[in-house]
């Protein structure tokens, strides 16, 4: 993997995600916590939105289709795609079959 | 636990609606009189709770959404109703992470251990060689932890932890501890000796120096997010770095302790009345402390960093542990007894250590196994019930 892509890893807009079973999100002041308990691993969701986009990934076609629907203008959605691609990596997220 | 260093801390500060995840002790009883036992521990107590005292818990655990609880003791697996509530807590969707000196960890449970998702393990192990080990955790503990390790990675349970309290006698053993994780396919966590406890008797003997603990930061930033510290070296960002993790204090603001008979604690490592919030058998339960503890809220208010505000690397250690000052009988609003830049040790120094707090319980093992057998008047008079006296040997 060059860094290029590790700064920047790919990540499939309009693809079909979901949040993994095995994952647990609980809502806070802030965004939401995760967990991960296959992996034992918890990440932070550090906006709202950002939690409306990963709840929202089971019920929209595309994750593009996630963000729009949260909210996300065409401006912010590198870094939501950015934050998607973080949550895939550590199979937080994972496409639909 | 593992998280990317996101900007939240000031978050955190102020506490959550829940735990991220808590400590539960669930019995003072142990096989094993560890020299360092932050709870020392040893004898159960009578007023644990009971199996539907704990399930109740369980329950407002999962309401609140814990995600995990960390199990400890004592040690837990010698409660007779231990597995059943595992298994009650993972069925609700509570993850368990629980410690032991490996001594009910069987071929037979391991195998069911390697089957669960939501249960991990952690053998304790403070020696990578049975000379440092079972010096302070008694003889034969180093075999146990070492059997129990065998057979969850013959029932293959990769990833299980190992986890070291470090100590002056074996930091220098942090490549062979390594090494031990490595031929099990588990994963090393060290974590730091605190003075809590019967801790308190021996941390001026065990704690690391501070030429080691120089060692053990430049090891750590060397070995990364491959070994787990449970956030407790956030004192040695004062060297620059911040290692991986929260790096905070999380007492009473992201994390507590629930003891075995039910007394709400701002931290593990801080037994005593001062960081006690409240007990889950009152009314409002353990959310009701969680939520409503004065001594919680005024943890979770901005705190000042006193005699350390001035120095260049509070925003990095933001004063270090409370329970380490607490029990070296140091300021709470002062440098930690192993602040990097040396001001704990001067502290330690000046300050007269023969007033500072002892921990308000001690479930440890009375007796020692001394027997003393009154010698017979005449040799008529040795009964064969011979009357055995045992003789408490004071600690």
């Amino acid at each position: 993997m060059s860094t290029d892509t590790l700064a920047r890893p790919e990540f499939d807009l309009d693809g079909a995600w979901a949040l993994s079973p095995q994952v647990s999100i609980r809502p806070e002041r802030f965004g939401a916590l995760l967990y991960h308990f296959g992996t034992r691993r918890l990440s932070f969701l550090k906006s709202t939105t950002l939690l409306a986009v990963v709840t929202g990934l089971a019920d929209h076609d595309t994750a593009r289709a996630a963000c729009a629907a949260a909210g996300v203008t065409d401006s912010e959605l590198s870094s939501y795609r950015a934050a998607l691609a973080t949550l895939a990596a550590s199979a937080m997220i994972g496409p639909r079959p | 636990m593992t998280v990317a260093p996101l900007p939240l801390i000031e978050q955190f500060q102020y506490g959550l609606d829940a735990p991220i995840c808590l400590t539960w002790e669930l019995t003072y009883a142990c096989n094993l009189s560890c020299v360092h036992c932050l709870s020392s521990s040893g004898r159960r107590d009578p007023r644990e709770l009971s199996t539907a005292e704990c399930k109740a818990v369980i329950d407002e655990l999962e309401r609140m959404q814990v995600f995990y609880v960390n199990i400890g003791g004592g040690e837990p697996t010698v409660r007779s109703d231990f597995w059943e509530l595992v298994d009650y807590a993972t069925e609700h969707r509570v993850g368990v992470k629980f410690s032991t000196n490996g001594v009910k960890i069987t071929p037979e449970v391991a195998r069911r251990l390697a089957g669960s998702d939501y249960v991990d393990v952690q053998i304790s192990l403070d020696g990578a060689t049975p000379e440092v080990n079972d010096a302070v955790r008694g003889r034969g503990s180093y075999d146990t932890a070492l059997r129990a390790m065998q057979h969850l990675s013959d029932a293959g349970f990769p990833g299980f932890k190992i986890s070291v309290v470090m100590t002056r006698e074996n930091v220098g053993q942090l490549d062979a501890f390594k090494a031990i994780a490595d031929r099990y396919d588990a994963q090393l966590r060290i974590t730091r000796l605190r003075p809590s406890g019967r801790g308190a008797d021996v941390w001026d003997d065990l704690h690391v120096t501070a030429a080691q603990q120089r060692e053990l930061y430049d090891w750590l930033v060397a070995n990364g997010e491959h070994v787990l510290t449970g956030d407790s070296f956030f004192h040695l960002a004062g060297y620059g770095d911040a290692l991986p993790g929260l790096n905070l204090c999380g007492a009473g603001r992201v994390v507590c302790l629930i003891d075995p008979v039910g007394d709400v604690y701002a931290c593990p490592f801080a037994i005593h009345e001062n960081f006690l919030a409240g007990n889950v058998r009152s009314p409002g339960g353990f959310a009701g402390v969680w939520r409503t503890s004065e001594l919680f809220a005024s943890l979770r208010s901005p705190q000042t960093g006193g005699a350390c505000t001035s120095c260049s690397a509070y925003d990095a250690c933001r004063g270090g542990c409370m329970a380490a000052k607490f029990f070296t009988g140091l300021p709470l609003d002062g440098p930690d007894p192993e602040c990097v830049k040396g001001h704990g040790a001067t502290a330690l120094a000046s300050t007269d250590r023969t007033g500072a707090p002892r921990p308000a319980l001690d479930h440890s093992h009375r007796l020692l196994p001394v027997t003393v057998r009154s010698a017979p008047a005449k040799a008529c008079d040795e009964s064969p019930l011979a009357r055995e006296l045992s003789v408490a040997v004071a600690r």
